[in-house]
């Protein structure tokens, strides 16, 4: 295990931010945090970097024990989500900074850093200034100014959080590609549950101080532990105790012995695929998502009346609800 | 079009009438019987002590200024404990209060007869009619610029950087010289030009602790006072001259690094957008 996180209690005053935490990370992995905010995710991932001392519990990196070791003796990596950069200096300096802390010889500082700013695309941009780049820019940057020590791990704090949709998109890929390059171990947090599923190998999805569930992302999606994973991971309809996903919902033209009465309310191109927004034949709302070609085979359009079926549901009762209501 | 130059003549009149023609009648004055008289008047002995001591003053209120004006702005901005506010409060409580009250109190502590006094005179160290009461005094009025010009920028930069040198191998000490020192720069640079033009300049609580000895414990304001009521209206104005002259230069190395350098470094998603 590179990361081992031992029984973690922090609180801030009154506010419980992580509540007894437990997760392993195995080296070369990357692992996501993924959780609302509030949820401890943030703080979980500044004690793992010695920025946040815990109140209970601990941390230990490649088998040492690290709590209450300081930040600069971890060999951890941070990125921030405002990228943290240095602005009177320049990106050389910016990503040179670990190396003349440690006094290495100028000649090994300088290829180095050549050799890192090729690594995220910025060789071009060496003499500029923070202020002079894009936030994607500083974001690479701010990547490998942490790299540049050979941290043991990468700690990565919403880094694509400040940025836009198609940047966000852009560096979500670069980064996956960075990590089969450079398998540091890497933990990265996010809100997105959509670039957890597409960067991480594994996904830890945390809500109020906890871990709710940990897996891949495949696991977690197919086969949530419990309500909230269900509904934070990928969209979800609620149908009394029954969970179901838009595309799990069958739209057909007929009736059907099991199917529900349903208007179109709304459609939605989403390219290849079509969301349809229905009001049930009781009024509560659910959504179906179909491909192109089965929304245009069933001429869907607003006011429609059509019939829906849910052909996989997910039920909770037993862990989420008290014994004996269901 | 014409609201707004008859407001621009108004903005200038208000200014002519009450800083350009008091200050230009001082120049004219000065000069008004030749060079002759200002350099006698310049070069008497009592004049000569005096702007050195205005100098000496300032070269010692000045840099222990800084160094508390900004060791107190990351306490105000980054502490976390009871009282931060009174602290803050307690901080512009010289920009409140009147020079000669600054100078009044410290008499009362330091003189022969204050509780801290007589035990320092004891051990042979004067403070009130000496120079280490004009230097408390001139300390005392010009603490809050440092303070006031950093704990804004302190505000702005935030933790983040620090925090990163740190995870990057940089000790806290190191960190704040190569990455927060840097960044607050310029808010310590206003701070110490405004603390010098007020350290120059005070009057009152240097002359209530000072004594007014000629030669011995007179500032240049002091001085100027001093040759006034003795009727030496040459003596008087050319000190002024000097002050003035003082005045103008620090507002000269301040404009000069306002041109240089930006207030603050800025990073808003604004200029982000701009590419």
């Amino acid at each position: 295990m590179s990361i081992a996180i031992r029984r973690v209690t922090k609180r801030f005053g009154d506010y419980v931010a992580l509540d007894n935490v437990s997760l392993a990370i195995a080296s070369g992995s990357l692992t996501a945090l993924l959780g609302p905010s509030g949820s401890g995710k943030s703080t979980l991932l500044r004690i793992v970097a010695g920025l946040e001392q815990p109140d209970e519990g601990g941390v230990s990196i490649h088998g040492d024990d690290a709590t209450g070791v300081a930040p600069q003796e971890r060999g951890v990596g941070f990125v921030f989500q405002h990228y943290a950069a240095f602005k009177h200096m320049s990106v050389r300096e910016n990503v040179a900074f670990a190396l003349k802390i440690r006094k290495r010889p100028r000649a090994e500082i300088r290829e180095r850093v050549n050799e890192l700013l090729k690594l995220v695309q910025l060789e071009g941009f060496a003499d500029r200034y923070p202020s002079q780049l894009s936030g994607g820019q500083r974001q690479r940057m701010a990547l490998a100014r942490a790299l540049a020590a050979e941290p043991r791990v990468l700690l990565l704090d919403e880094p694509f959080g400040a940025l836009d949709a198609r940047v966000r998109k852009e560096l979500r890929a670069w980064l996956r590609r960075l990590h089969e390059e450079v398998p540091v171990t890497t933990v990265l947090v996010t809100h997105d549950q959509e670039e957890a599923m597409e960067v991480a190998d594994r996904v830890a999805v945390m809500n109020e101080g906890r871990i709710e569930q940990t897996g891949k992302p495949r696991d977690l999606y197919e086969h949530p532990a419990n309500e909230f994973v269900m509904s934070f991971v990928g969209p979800a309809n609620r149908l009394g105790e029954a969970w179901i996903r838009p595309h799990d919902l069958e739209v057909s033209l007929g009736p059907n012995g099991t199917t529900m009465e349903a208007m179109v309310e709304r459609i939605i191109h989403l390219g290849f695929e079509v969301r349809a927004e229905l009001v049930l034949y009781d009024g509560r709302r659910v959504s179906a998502q179909v491909t192109r070609d089965e929304a245009e085979a069933l001429e869907l359009h607003d006011g429609q009346i059509v019939f829906v079926r849910a052909s996989r549901t997910h039920v909770f009762n037993a862990a989420a609800k008290p014994p004996g209501r269901s | 079009m014409r609201a707004r130059l008859s407001l621009r003549a108004a903005a200038l009149g208000y200014l002519a009438l009450l800083l350009v023609f008091p200050l230009g009648m001082v120049f004219w004055r000065t000069f008004q019987h030749g060079l002759g008289p200002v350099w006698g008047a310049a070069t008497a002995p009592d004049a000569l002590h005096a702007l050195w001591l205005t100098v000496l003053i300032a070269l010692i209120a000045v840099p222990a200024n800084t160094v508390f004006g900004v060791v107190c702005a990351l306490v105000i901005v980054r502490g976390r404990f009871q009282g931060k506010t009174f602290l803050n409060a307690l901080v512009d409580l010289p920009f409140a209060l009147s020079p000669v009250v600054v100078g009044l109190s410290l008499y009362l502590v330091y003189a022969r007869t204050g509780w801290l006094g007589g035990w320092l005179l004891g051990h042979g160290i004067a403070v009130i009619f000496a120079l280490p009461g004009m230097i408390l005094a001139t300390i005392f009025v010009s603490l809050p610029f440092v303070v006031r010009e950093v704990v804004p920028v302190l505000r702005e930069i935030g933790t983040e950087q620090e925090q990163a040198a740190w995870t990057l191998g940089a000790s806290p000490l190191a960190a704040f010289r190569r990455v927060t020192l840097p960044a607050i720069r310029w808010g310590i640079t206003y701070g110490v030009v405004l603390t010098t033009a007020r350290a120059i300049g005070e009057f009152g609580a240097v002359s209530v602790v000072s004594g007014n000895i000629a030669g011995r414990t007179e500032t240049l304001t002091l001085h100027v006072q001093e040759r006034f009521q003795s009727f030496d209206l040459t003596g008087a104005y050319t000190a002024s001259v000097e002050l003035a002259l003082l005045a103008l230069l620090t507002l000269l190395v301040m404009t000069v690094i306002r041109k240089e350098g930006p207030r603050v470094d800025s990073d808003s998603p604004g200029d982000e957008a701009l590419r």
